[in-house]
């Protein structure tokens, strides 16, 4: 009996270390996005910081995906439609290989592989470019009609915003989404509740928005975006899903991780100064 | 009397010919396809058509998306809904990323008819041409329409190809090629040259017969390639003819004749006289009334060529 308990306690600690494994690397995700936005003097952090959990558990834990072979064609697809959170999807993408660590400090600089806005064209793991807001979920949707022509077994993900889904464009896709029955198909609502003029509620509010997709067709789900474990989940009820795509409407916190950040709108496209930088990575330590 | 051919229809056949012997070529329309032909290639290949419905934005952006899988999508709707509706779509999802993502539009200009301004593409050759990766095609016939699908269907890269609703009498033979950058010449002559693209290339030709019996003899080049374009037959025909006179079914404001001024301005300053629309929009009428209404027709290329003459 007590070889059964120690054995249990081990698998405790092996989930616990698995676990504390994963916040890490989001972790270091979080301050290369600072380091990086620092760097450039310019850039998103309030809604990369938001994201962070999302796609670190995207990439880590659940995507087919082989950094030796970006273009890869059995792949899983991302799209970041929401493409000014690029800072994270870079951060992300060094980690997995696409390109050296290094290269993060030339985000946003002249001739870099690393654009102010994703372009899949000169950074290898950007499945698509985005920038303007509302066209990448399409392009998402696209891919995954893609692979029910062919009968891949590939799945597509899509990071979408909640000012974002002000756009009409969204909706569209929502819809035909749902009528082509893409359940290769799953989108995460970073929804952290803050865009650049202000709180998305009083700017153009967005709810009920898990309603809404509910009614546009989709299967829904609502989770807690930080925590990496209920993200998982989500994934793995979306993936038994059939004949429906999957919105998982993810409730974050805009800046999450940076005590002057969090919540802040002001943080939405503004860089941190180099002491900003200083704090926040002692914060993230 | 030469056959008469819509470049829809043409194209509607096209799409079903390369169908064939393409697999990966794939279908979008947004719930035009009866006017568009599309429906043509969605009765043969129904696994390989979807309508989108009236939802033109999302459209391009699943074609994007499509193509990025290796699939080559051929979206199609009325080219007013199709260029600058998706204006921003077709720039940042298709141009920018360089997507093998082929924009073929039909219904484009005035002589769409009786619909009017909000169904009468008269910009669409500006919107285009100006986003980076874009070509640009017009064809003048059925016979160019066959040949122009066939060049994007085979090479890679976003295209714009812009069609009618008219039946039109057909210029070439089966034994035309389309080269793109390359204008054909189709009429010889010393005194003048009309460049023209689409309908107004068999306009330039009824021109040139009432030219001739007044003794002007005009060289006629098709434009059908807008972007890229032919450099060294427009300077060549400034050379030689002294006086260019540019025709089309668009604007006069950022379209073929724009394109071509572009290049002599900036080459060997010629004068130029513009057959097309002023800045104004279309309206009602039947498709003759509307040409003529907008001196886009054999009459006002004459009246071009006699006024450019004088310039020389």
């Amino acid at each position: 009996m007590q070889d059964i308990d120690n054995l249990k306690e081990l698998d405790k600690k092996d989930e616990k270390d698995e676990k504390d494994e994963k916040a890490e690397k989001a972790k270091e995700v979080r301050r290369l996005i600072i380091q990086m936005i620092a760097e450039a003097n310019s850039g998103h952090p309030g809604g990369s910081l938001s994201m962070t959990d999302i796609i670190t558990t995207l990439y880590f834990s659940i995507m087919n995906h082989s950094a030796a072979n970006p273009t890869w064609e059995e792949r899983d697809r991302f799209v970041l439609s929401k493409g000014h959170a690029c800072p994270a999807f870079y951060a992300v993408l060094a980690l997995c290989g696409y390109f050296p660590i290094s290269e993060l400090m030339n985000l946003r600089k002249l001739g870099s592989i690393l654009q102010g806005h994703p372009d899949h064209e000169v950074t290898p793991g950007v499945d698509f470019s985005t920038g303007s807001l509302g066209q990448g979920i399409s392009a998402a949707c696209g891919m995954a009609l893609a692979g029910k022509i062919d009968k891949k077994n590939y799945r597509v993900y899509v990071i979408i915003g909640d000012g974002e889904s002000q756009e009409g464009q969204v909706w569209e896709a929502a819809m035909s989404a749902a009528h082509y029955k893409l359940d290769n198909l799953c989108a995460f609502l970073d929804y952290n509740k803050l865009q650049i003029d202000g709180e998305v509620e009083k700017i153009m509010n967005i709810e009920p928005v898990v309603d809404k997709w509910k009614a546009f067709g989709w299967n829904t789900l609502r989770i807690d975006g930080h925590s990496i474990e209920q993200i998982i989940e989500a994934v793995g009820i979306a993936h038994k899903t059939k004949d429906k795509p999957t919105m998982i409407v993810a409730d974050t916190i805009k800046g999450k991780g940076v005590s002057f950040m969090e919540g802040r709108v002001g943080f939405h496209g503004v860089a941190p100064t180099r002491d900003q930088e200083q704090q926040a990575l002692s914060e993230l330590m | 009397m030469a056959e008469m051919v819509a470049t829809r229809d043409a194209y509607g056949k096209a799409l079903i010919k390369f169908g064939k012997i393409y697999p990966e070529m794939v279908v979008l329309d947004a719930d035009t396809s009866s006017s568009t032909r599309t429906q043509w290639f969605c009765n043969e290949f129904p696994e390989r058509f979807f309508n989108f419905g009236i939802s033109e934005a999302n459209m391009v952006g699943y074609a994007a998306g499509l193509s990025t899988c290796g699939k080559i999508p051929v979206v199609s709707t009325f080219a007013c809904f199709g260029s600058g509706r998706v204006y921003e779509q077709i720039k940042l999802s298709v141009c920018w990323p360089r997507l093998n993502v082929k924009i073929i539009v039909t219904h484009a200009g005035v002589s769409v008819g009786e619909d009017g301004a909000s169904h009468q593409a008269i910009d669409d050759i500006n919107l285009m041409r100006v986003l980076p990766n874009m070509t640009v095609i017009v064809p003048a016939d059925g016979i160019e329409t066959e040949k122009a699908i066939q060049y994007a269907i085979e090479s890679y890269g976003p295209f714009y190809i812009r069609l009618g609703r008219l039946k039109l009498p057909l210029v070439f033979d089966d034994n035309y090629e389309f080269v793109l950058g390359r204008m054909s010449t189709l009429r010889q002559g010393k005194d003048a040259t009309i460049i023209a693209c689409g309908l107004m290339v068999n306009e330039s030709i009824k021109a040139s017969q009432i030219l001739s019996e007044q003794g002007i003899e005009v060289r006629i080049l098709n434009a059908s390639s807008i972007k890229p374009i032919d450099k060294q037959a427009i300077i060549l025909a400034a050379k030689e003819t002294g006086v260019i006179i540019t025709a089309e079914e668009h604007s006069i404001i950022g379209g073929l004749g724009s394109a071509v001024s572009e290049v002599l301005s900036t080459n060997l300053p010629a004068p130029v006289e513009m057959v097309g629309i002023g800045d104004t929009f279309g309206q009602s009428g039947s498709p003759e009334e509307l040409l003529s209404l907008f001196k886009i027709d054999a009459a006002a290329i004459v009246e071009a060529v006699v006024r450019g003459i004088g310039r020389k």
